[in-house]
């Protein structure tokens, strides 16, 4: 009754929206880096927001199921397949008993998510069922998943309403180069006009040393007017940090809750999804916006999820025009 | 108090700059922030995290606006802490140092140019203020370590130090909380354990709380490890005023 792992893939964890409210006592929040993506798999499931998901990075896991269910992938495309053969993302799959969910690497973008209309049985831990692999714990033992790992399901949930409506436009991954746009501040007064101007201005490069903690980046030197060094301070989700390098690092899931570098500005929550689906050598340009624009993109975005969570609630035009019904039956009987 | 500056970090979090200086003054103005914040219960903050001279408050705009929580934090950093008010708590951990619980204790003393008996007097000598805790679960920031115990970390930082390692690393001392890599210069070692997630309050102390290191002997070492192995022992905390 559940998901066998057949391979764990590069980095494969459970994640939900993260463990919060215990950052005072020095533990990371964690959760999916990917939050769009994330809520849109459950959306799709009609599951409860914060349902727990798979998140894969670069090279996805292969799974068995033991039971039926009903999956969603979204995120990047890592060419999903069902018993070897293509199936369509960002919509509800029925999975049977003994089918196998193969990944490939990312062709486009870099995270993926799959959602299960069963749910996954991981504890709750501390109010989460997120994986912090720092501290390990929560999720499935603290860890990432590899091969032999076993995990319930629990409940049985194999029927959907408007099963046929429940299809999403895919998300579109494929830019080599992105603007990400960002709340200046908290400490940007600690950094030179020209230091600023650089940030806002030059082009700057994802580099390899990227993973759930951050994304650092190579680029023009951004200058302090005297140092980055600060009194450690609590770092929120997207924070750019500049240390005395003068290269951003973009704070992610797994960063630490405190951190004794000046930090220049803040990613919109809007544009996280952005960032984290970026591949080593892709090209980030930073936009400053007002902290009242960030709030409205994010509010708009909440308001574009419930529209699709509309549309995969209509019912299917083919199922409702007579016609097509008819001539589908008529098919049938040819 | 002036100089509080409220900075935006991000669309949804704000920090709040109390000073720019690690004080006793300053810690208790953050923590009696708190307090208001948690009597107060404003609506749609979802976590804070208080530091050295600052706080940071993670909320969701879907609850409250940019503008509106920035008003309520202005009123309420304005609310003045009164002295006697607040009580502080104080944990006895107690430390066996030295050999091999704390094999950097030799390079303590040598710098500080102190036998290894002086440095564990001044060390457990005095009550140090959590300022903070970060870095690891359950990891603290410790204000007021004496001058002469500051020594330099490692030049070459261990792979593993094991969890309950007491150390010193520059102007600060700690306990770790858990194992990890680092380059603290170790000095002795508690049975306490400082973080237990198998326990219901995993974290034993909060910040704007105290630590007092106590020596034990090897034997006594062991007598608390078994009593802490069973779930059985309680840590001794004094209540005092400010």
């Amino acid at each position: 009754m559940g998901i066998r792992i057949l391979k764990g893939g590069m980095m494969t964890t459970v994640q939900d929206l993260g463990r919060t409210g215990y950052q005072s006592q020095g533990f990371s929040v964690a959760g999916v880096m990917d939050v769009r993506s994330f809520k849109i798999a459950n959306l799709l499931l009609d599951n409860p927001e914060n349902e727990a998901v798979l998140e894969f990075t670069l090279i996805g896991p292969t799974l068995e199921f033991t039971s039926a269910t009903i999956i969603a992938i979204t995120g990047g495309d890592f060419h999903p397949q069902v018993n070897g053969e293509p199936v369509p993302m960002y919509t509800a799959l029925y999975m049977n008993k003994g089918d196998i969910l193969q990944f490939g690497s990312a062709r486009t973008g870099s995270r993926g998510y799959i959602a299960f209309s069963s749910y996954l049985e991981i504890p709750v831990v501390m109010g989460s069922r997120c994986t912090n692999m720092k501290s390990s714990i929560g999720g499935f033992k603290g860890r990432k998943l590899q091969a032999g790992d076993y995990m319930n399901f629990r409940i049985k949930r194999r029927y959907l309403p408007f099963f046929l409506s429940r299809k999403l436009e895919p998300e579109n991954f494929d830019q080599d180069s992105a603007e990400i746009r960002v709340v200046m501040g908290p400490q940007d007064d600690l950094f030179s006009r020209q230091g600023i101007e650089t940030f806002l201005n030059q082009e700057y490069t994802v580099t390899s040393d990227f993973d759930r903690m951050g994304c650092r980046l190579e680029g023009p030197f951004i200058a302090p007017k005297e140092t980055s060094d600060i009194i450690s301070d609590g770092i929120a989700f997207g924070s750019v940090q500049v240390p005395s390098h003068g290269k951003p690092i973009i704070l992610l899931s797994d960063r630490q809750t405190t951190g004794g570098y000046a930090k220049i500005a803040t990613v919109a929550s809007v544009d996280i999804p952005k960032v984290v689906q970026r591949k080593t050598d892709h090209k980030i340009h930073f936009r400053a916006i007002t902290v009242q624009e960030a709030q409205e993109l994010y509010l708009k975005e909440i308001k574009e999820l419930d529209a699709m969570r509309n549309i995969i609630h209509q019912p299917c035009k083919e199922v409702l025009d007579c016609r097509l019904v008819a001539k589908r039956l008529m098919k049938l009987f040819e | 108090m002036q100089n509080i500056r409220i900075l935006t970090a991000g669309d949804s979090s704000l920090l709040i700059e109390f000073g720019k200086e690690i004080s006793p003054e300053i810690n208790r103005k953050i923590a009696a922030t708190i307090q208001l914040m948690k009597e107060q219960h404003i609506e749609g903050v979802v976590d804070i995290i208080p530091a050295f001279c600052s706080l940071l408050i993670n909320y969701d705009p879907r609850v409250i606006s940019y503008e509106e929580i920035r008003e309520r934090m202005k009123a309420l950093v304005r609310v003045d802490v009164k002295a006697g008010e607040t009580r502080k708590r104080i944990f006895e951990i107690p430390v066996c140092y030295g050999g091999e619980y704390g094999p950097d204790i030799a390079n303590i003393a040598e710098h500080a140019g102190l036998s290894e008996e002086e440095v564990i007097r001044v060390h457990s000598s005095r009550d140090y203020l959590i300022y903070m805790l970060g870095f690891l679960p359950g990891f603290t920031y410790l204000g007021g370590l004496d001058e002469r115990l500051h020594t330099p970390r490692l030049a070459n930082p261990r792979i593993r130090i094991p969890a309950g390692s007491v150390g010193i690393g520059g102007s600060q001392t700690g306990i770790y909380p858990l194992d990890s890599p680092g380059g603290w210069q170790l000095m002795g070692m508690t049975p306490v354990k400082t973080y237990d997630p198998s326990r219901e309050m995993p974290i034993l102390v909060e910040a704007g709380d105290y630590i007092r290191f106590v020596p034990v002997d090897e034997a006594e070492y062991f007598r608390i490890k078994e009593a802490v192995d069973r779930g059985e022992y309680q840590c001794t905390v004094h209540e005092e005023e400010v």
